[in-house]
């Protein structure tokens, strides 16, 4: 069997040799880019979402340079004005300028929204690795997870606050206490997947200490996945902050946040709509663009992940 | 005429680094009643050839070029509508998972009852009936309890027998089989490869298996088509195939696999290797595609891709240096 | 006769069965159930067996993946299986493994250099960085995948590519014994011969005692040197390769080497086709776990359970058959030859 008898072992006459018809393109040929244009050509999601969530970044830092007045400055001689050329946004029941409120109120957001994202990631990324791999621990951590889960993350905030004064660092905490069993639950579960991973068990047989092995083979494996989470909860904590600030338990009335102002304008939300819907508007943006951008993160991380999200 | 007769088919993918010519230009034909196996490794385009043939291949990112003939319908011109009609009924498919190819939510009664009800119109009790029959027929033991269970109660054989069952039921005229065993124990594939013989003779059906197993192959094959990068590269009865492969590849292949048995001649040999790896399909491949791996390879071979030739009575090679059989033979 | 590099007395795993709110044990898996064998230095043992039949647990047990339920781990005389961790991490230099899956059996967020790099400092095998580069470099060569591949990540490699890697990575160690589980069961047949020829040739060359977990029988006979056939956690045969697969002494060896397809169209060969399935362990059989579906069971096979008996030299079996007088033993001749193919 298999013998080379079957070869013919010399050359071949030219005129025996029989060439194969070439098959045709049936797709018009596809456009390659390389580099990082190319990585954002394929991935539209993380350039929309990253490009409007840098514009608002941009926006709250450079906030007094953008045509803007003092956001707290009272004019009552100049109360709830329509827009115009003068005021673009109008100006509030105050007489302040919705338009300066709107601009230096995303910083309150962006902050909101990092902070809780970043400090929830770090803690929830503690529990959940300690109970992924300290199983004594694991049963009394997830029961108690479970508990502060059953409570919505808004009502959980909203009792923290009524412990403790309206500040922007106090809101931060208290977002982020409700945020963390989430993030934990879902760290947990990727590092009891990522102990059965063969290479977790190659990694034991050559000697690997327990602490080398949650360093180097556990938590670079949790990167992708947190940092998906990690933009999900940005956008969750943006949206509970402004709730927080909408019923008067979040950030305190002097500073404008989204939520503040829109607290502002309820009362006079049938007659004089757009103080309401500006704010409103800028928080839709920035949350539908992190949602974005943590969508496409999700698919160009690890098309696997999409399932366990 | 044959019943299946694929001309020129390509299976194209697009993607986001290039077009992968998964199938590109397979010409074969299946007769009424015969058993074809495609054999070759993973990514040689076997499966979506088969996936290609019932046209399950989502378009895009894909596309299917050519022509497929089955009965004389050209299977590329049918609309959705005629396709479903065909599917399941005319051609049926076995997969590979008999997990995940059943509903789990439904009876295995129902679920072969589904393609009888939609396709020939049968009622709920004649279709129960006939589920019963065709689980008798796949040697399930007391079939009339099992048409009542679900998937999860029956064992990775037994399923594989359901999904063979759900196949039949319209007495279709080709089954494709993709790796209807690879996820089976050897006992129970062997069961299953058994029940397969059975079928042929009582059913008829003419049978399509790809697999990736020669062994598989000399077992249940009629005629076999080697399929490399995409492209058929031998087609032979299977005798003459593993007496007289003709192909450098189809050589190393059975070179390659260990022969049950090696201890008992005496013949312990080291293992044939192919070396190196299969070419990236995203790129025209210039020359022949088993170029860059085969310990033959001349200038002839990179320049000038070889074209199908009959190189025996009925055995086809796409290879400059496999030899022609003396005709007066 | 030296001292077996490997010993495995009456090992068990049973994994508890945990359900309900509170997690009660509701029932064990009896995934391995009794395995003993001894492996000698520089030779291969090949386990095998059909899925669920315990050959894999039997692996990672002796690796220690997890604690064991009872019998006894000796790796050169020394007692491993109640080792606490700290001295046990000396000694898992002596056996290292290669998985079945190449994609994740490495860590997709390190480099080759570092996945190789990584035993050799656990366990102080080089002077210092330069002495480290040396080595990786060596290793690289033993597999013979170029050097400068050491910078590259896992996902530029193909399958059979990183399980050169896995390979590599085992041998880093400098190992007595390697646990190959399944270790080429997931790649191509043409990739296969490739990794099989390699693992060869470094037990020639490096005088390796290998442990061969495999459910694929023609691979098995082609590198091994003894057998141990498990059904349901327990082995039922154990023979010298040549013994074995000539003269199966266990229906079910006999049954699993005919139900094997062969290359050979038209073979002749005697087909021995099981009726059924596998039973769950979590249930096993009474008497002969092999008795619901072997085609000689009689009487005492359900209520005695047959313990492993040498039958002839080196080779022992499980099975009641060998106390018939050998007129009424269906296993007594040549089997072997018969199921296989004729050739």
């Amino acid at each position: 069997m298999a013998s080379a008898s079957v070869l013919s072992p010399g050359q071949v006459s030219p005129e025996a040799v029989k060439a194969a018809t070439p098959m045709p393109d049936i797709m018009p040929p596809v456009k390659t880019r390389k580099g990082f244009i190319g990585f954002l050509w394929r991935n539209p999601s993380i350039a929309i979402g990253g490009a409007i969530v840098l514009l608002m970044v941009l926006m709250a830092v450079f906030a007094p340079l953008l045509f803007t007045v003092d956001p707290t400055a009272l004019a009552p001689a100049r109360r709830t004005r329509e827009p115009s050329a003068m005021y673009w946004f109008g100006t509030d029941m105050l007489g302040r300028d919705v338009y300066s409120r709107v601009i230096y109120g995303a910083r309150v957001s962006l902050i909101v929204g990092f902070s809780v994202a970043v400090l929830s990631s770090i803690v929830g990324l503690t529990i959940g690795l300690v109970s992924g791999f300290v199983r004594w621990a694991d049963s009394i951590v997830m029961r108690v997870m479970d508990g502060m889960m059953s409570i919505p993350p808004i009502l959980l905030a909203i009792a923290l606050m009524a412990l403790t004064r309206g500040s922007v660092g106090n809101v931060i905490i208290a977002i982020t206490i409700a945020e963390v069993p989430r993030v934990s639950r879902l760290v947990r579960g990727v590092v009891l997947s990522l102990r059965e991973q063969p290479y977790v068990d190659a990694a034991v047989s050559c000697g690997t200490r327990t602490p080398v092995i949650i360093w180097r083979h556990i938590l670079p494996n949790t990167v992708a996945p947190m940092t998906v989470q990690a933009t999900y909860i940005c956008a969750s904590a943006m949206i509970v902050e402004s709730i927080l600030s909408f019923i008067g338990a979040g950030t305190p009335p002097i500073i404008p946040s989204w939520g503040n102002i829109m607290a502002e304008g309820r009362a006079l939300w049938q007659v004089k709509p757009y103080i309401v819907f500006f704010p409103a508007l800028f928080l839709s943006i920035t949350v539908l663009a992190v949602n974005l951008l943590g969508d496409g993160l999700r698919d160009a991380l690890d098309p696997r992940m999409a399932k366990r999200i | 005429m044959a019943l299946l007769e694929v001309e020129n088919l390509q299976t194209h993918f697009r993607a986001p680094d290039g077009i992968n010519r998964a199938v590109d230009g397979v010409n074969f034909h299946v007769n009424a009643g015969e058993t074809v196996a495609i054999v070759g490794e993973s990514g040689c385009g076997k499966s979506v050839t088969a996936m290609s043939i019932l046209r399950l291949i989502p378009e895009p990112p894909g596309k299917i070029a050519g022509s497929i003939r089955f009965n004389g319908r050209d299977l590329l011109k049918c609309s959705d509508r005629e396709m479903r009609a065909i599917r399941g009924n005319e051609i049926s498919m076995i997969f590979q998972e008999p997990m995940t190819s059943l509903n789990p939510v439904l009876t295995v009664g129902r679920q072969i009852g589904e393609t009888l009800r939609l396709h020939q119109g049968m009622s709920a009790q004649q279709a129960e009936a006939r589920a019963v029959e065709m689980l008798k027929l796949v040697g399930i033991p007391e079939p009339e309890r099992r048409v009542r269970e679900y998937p999860h109660q029956l064992s990775g054989g037994m399923r594989q027998r359901v999904m063979i069952a759900i196949a039949l039921a319209c007495n279709p005229k080709l089954l494709i089989a993709d790796e209807p065993t690879t996820a089976l124990d050897v006992t129970i594939q062997a069961q299953i490869l058994d029940l397969m013989r059975d079928l042929k003779r009582t059913v008829g059906a003419a049978i399509v298996i790809i697999t990736h197993d020669l062994g598989v192959v000399a077992e249940v094959a009629e005629r076999v088509i080697v399929m490399y990068a995409g492209r058929k590269v031998e087609e032979a009865s299977v005798e003459k195939l593993f007496r007289n492969p003709r192909h450098p590849y189809t050589q190393g292949l059975l070179g390659s696999m260990p022969k049950l048995g090696s201890s008992l001649t005496g013949e312990e040999t080291r293992l044939q290797e192919i070396p190196g790896l299969v070419p990236s399909l995203k790129r025209k491949l210039e020359g022949c595609v088993f170029a860059s791996r085969c310990s033959h390879t001349t200038d002839l071979c990179r320049k000038v891709a070889p074209a199908l030739e009959e190189k025996a009575d009925g055995h086809i090679a796409a290879c400059h240096y496999a030899m022609k059989e003396a005709v007066a033979a | 006769m030296s001292q077996p590099i490997l010993e495995v007395n009456d090992l068990k795993k049973h994994f508890p069965i945990r359900a309900g709110f509170f997690g009660g044990v509701t029932g064990h898996v009896y995934a391995v159930d009794g395995v003993s064998f001894s492996i000698e230095k520089g030779e291969t043992l090949s386990l095998v067996g059909e899925s669920g039949c315990g050959k894999s647990t039997v692996g990672k047990a002796i690796l220690r993946l997890f604690d064991i339920t009872d019998g006894q781990v000796v790796l050169d005389g020394t007692r491993i299986d109640d080792m606490p961790a700290g001295t046990l991490r000396p000694m898992r230099r002596r056996m290292q493994v290669v998985f079945q899956d190449p994609f994740s059996s490495l860590n997709p967020r390190m480099r080759v250099r570092d996945i190789l790099a990584e035993p050799i400092r656990n366990f102080g095998l080089a002077k210092d960085a330069a002495d480290i580069e040396r080595r990786v470099a060596e290793l690289m060569d033993r597999v013979r995948l170029p050097r400068d591949a050491v910078n590259r990540w896992p996902h530029e490699f193909s399958g059979g590519q990183r399980q050169r890697i896995c390979i590599a990575r085992a041998l880093a160690a400098d190992p007595d014994l390697i646990i190959c589980d399944e270790a080429v069961s997931a790649l191509d047949v043409s990739v296969k011969a490739q990794i099989v020829n390699l693992l060869q040739d470094l037990q020639k060359e490096l005088g390796l005692a290998m442990l061969f977990i495999s459910h694929d029988l023609a691979i098995v006979e082609h590198m091994t040197h003894r057998v141990a056939v498990m059904y349901l956690g327990k082995i039922v045969e154990v023979a010298p390769k040549r013994q074995l697969f000539a003269a199966p002494k266990h229906p079910y060896t006999e049954a699993l080497l005919s139900a094997v397809p062969v290359p050979e169209p038209g073979a002749a060969r005697e087909r021995i086709i099981l009726k059924g399935d596998v039973p769950s362990p979590i249930r096993p059989p009474k008497g002969c776990r092999f008795h619901t579906r072997c085609p000689y069971a009689f009487d005492r096979c359900k209520q005695d359970e047959p313990q492993l008996r040498q039958t002839e030299d080196g080779h022992f079996a499980a099975c009641h058959l060998h106390d018939l007088p050998a007129a009424e033993n269906p296993l007594a001749g040549a089997r072997g030859a018969a199921v296989i193919a004729h050739h």
